[in-house]
């Protein structure tokens, strides 16, 4: 059990038998009075933010997440399958709880799949991964319309702007944590 | 070694903190007041219900020198000043580190309407050595210095910025909370404001007042929504003072909190202290304020995190 002396930004809890981690936090008292933890927490399964005021002695439950090592294998429906790289376990996730990251599920990926209460919650991705650009328009040297990017599908089926001179067929770069082009990956 | 760049920044804050210190000693000393130093480590801190001490051995830092300086206010030291560290367990936050300097000052046949005008002096007095007029910007208001500052009592300001009176918050016991969330944003905002006559059960260390002993001389200084100051006119009855100390230990007690022995020698001392007010200035604070420090963490040589 935490107590609200142990509220911390990224501190994980249970509230409603959701998992919350608290992104905002602060400690406030009025002069010889009781003392007031402010806090905003995020729900982790759903993404929706919260304030809350706690008072001494209040008490939490951990949230116990869970890290594990998986592969993405392939999507059925609106249903994404993995597997646990030591127990070659499988289990699925939700587009809805995937969030974003499923821009960038490439078959046989390495994600880390967070687990609480023994469901799958989320996946943390690599910071970067390398995906092909299956749609883009064609380049044409010499182009001076001055325009420095151009819209690009990859094989995910994510959409992102890439600079002119990359072609379709090509490997690129992505940072996960902004969604945007990195670099060209050559071959 | 790579060079601290956040200790390299600050070097600016705490130049201006260290002209802060000295003008308030200066201000002190000008007013005929003497500086004393009383002992860090004490046997028996004050049972106050919501503060906590940190244990030293089988003795405790003290969370303010104010038992100290009431014993010599009692032997006949009229005027006195103390800017020292203390200490209070559990309190970090963006205004709070759990050990802080606090300015004290006394004076002996004076109330807490003569430390309202002593604040009003001391902080433009202060403020002018950073080269301030008479404004101030902090948070992005304006605060203008000049006095006379702003006087609110506690039922006043419930009645102007709470959505229930201070009687029913009381009751409720949300008095803390909504103190916090309701009212302190709106305190000095264009001046620096007194919030004054608390409950008689929010201060275990004031005189009641005689017109209505369910309020107690206590005030509050806010500035920019910021607490600064604490202050009352004195308790020197001292039966009624172990009385309130024992009420406070129940308290303590009601909330599982560590007990302390009750100081003794203050109580017995008390019976020969004069009249008096006293009041701690959060130094810290008043930094804070005048450089238009976001947190306490700017103004400090170090955070507990740095550490």
């Amino acid at each position: 059990m935490y107590t609200s002396a142990d509220l911390k930004k990224g501190l994980k809890v249970v509230i409603d038998g959701d998992p919350y981690v608290v992104t905002v936090f602060d400690f406030s008292k009025p002069g010889k009075g009781q003392a007031l933890y402010r806090t905003k927490l995020r729900n982790m399964i759903t993404g929706i933010a919260i304030e809350r005021t706690y008072r001494p002695g209040d008490t939490f439950e951990p949230a116990l997440l869970e890290e594990r090592e998986m592969q993405y294998l392939y999507k059925e429906e609106h249903i994404y399958h993995f597997m646990d790289n030591q127990t070659y376990e499988q289990i699925t996730i939700t587009e809805e709880a995937l969030g974003e990251t499923n821009h960038y599920l490439k078959e046989n990926l390495n994600v880390k799949v967070l687990l609480f209460t023994d469901k799958a919650i989320g996946v943390d991705l690599p910071n970067f991964v390398n995906l092909r650009v299956i749609k883009t328009d064609l380049w044409v040297k010499g182009d001076t319309s001055g325009s420095d990017s151009k819209p690009a599908t990859v094989e995910t089926g994510y959409v992102l702007r890439i600079p002119p001179f990359v072609q379709e067929g090509e490997l690129i770069t992505i940072d996960t944590r902004t969604g945007e082009y990195s670099t060209r990956v050559k071959e | 070694m790579a060079k601290n760049w956040t200790l390299v920044k600050r070097q600016g804050a705490l130049r201006a903190r260290a002209n802060i210190v000295q003008a308030i000693r200066l201000f002190f000393i000008h007013e005929g007041y003497f500086e004393v130093e009383t002992p860090h480590r004490i046997p028996a801190p004050a049972p106050e219900s919501h503060i906590d001490a940190v244990p030293s051995g089988s003795w405790f830092l003290h969370t303010s020198p104010e038992l100290c300086m009431k014993r010599l206010l009692a032997a006949g030291y009229e005027k006195i000043f103390q800017i020292c560290r203390c200490w209070r367990e559990g309190e970090r936050g963006s205004q709070h580190t759990p050990e802080f300097t606090l300015l004290e000052w006394y004076r002996a046949n004076s109330d807490y309407l003569g430390l309202m005008e002593e604040c009003e002096a001391l902080i433009p007095r202060v403020a002018s050595t950073l080269g301030l007029r008479e404004m101030l910007r902090f948070r992005g208001q304006t605060i203008e210095l000049s006095p006379p500052w702003e006087r609110i009592s506690v039922e006043d300001a419930f009645q102007r910025y709470a959505h229930i009176p201070m009687k029913k918050a009381l009751a409720e016991h949300r008095f803390d909370e909504i103190m916090v969330e309701e009212i302190e944003p709106h305190l000095g905002r264009s001046k620096p404001a007194f919030l004054y006559d608390y409950p008689g059960e929010r201060a275990a260390l004031a005189r009641l007042k005689k017109e209505d002993p369910s309020l107690a001389e206590r005030f509050e200084l806010y500035i920019g929504g910021l607490e600064l100051a604490n202050a009352f006119s004195e308790l020197i009855d001292a039966k009624e003072q172990r009385n309130r100390f024992l009420s406070e230990q129940a308290h303590r007690r009601s909330l599982s909190k560590r007990s302390y022995p009750l100081p003794e020698k203050f109580l017995e001392e008390l019976e020969s202290m004069p009249p008096a007010a006293g009041i701690a200035l959060g130094v810290d604070r008043l930094v804070m304020v005048l450089l238009d420090g976001d947190t306490i963490d700017d103004v400090v040589a170090f955070t507990p995190e740095e550490l």
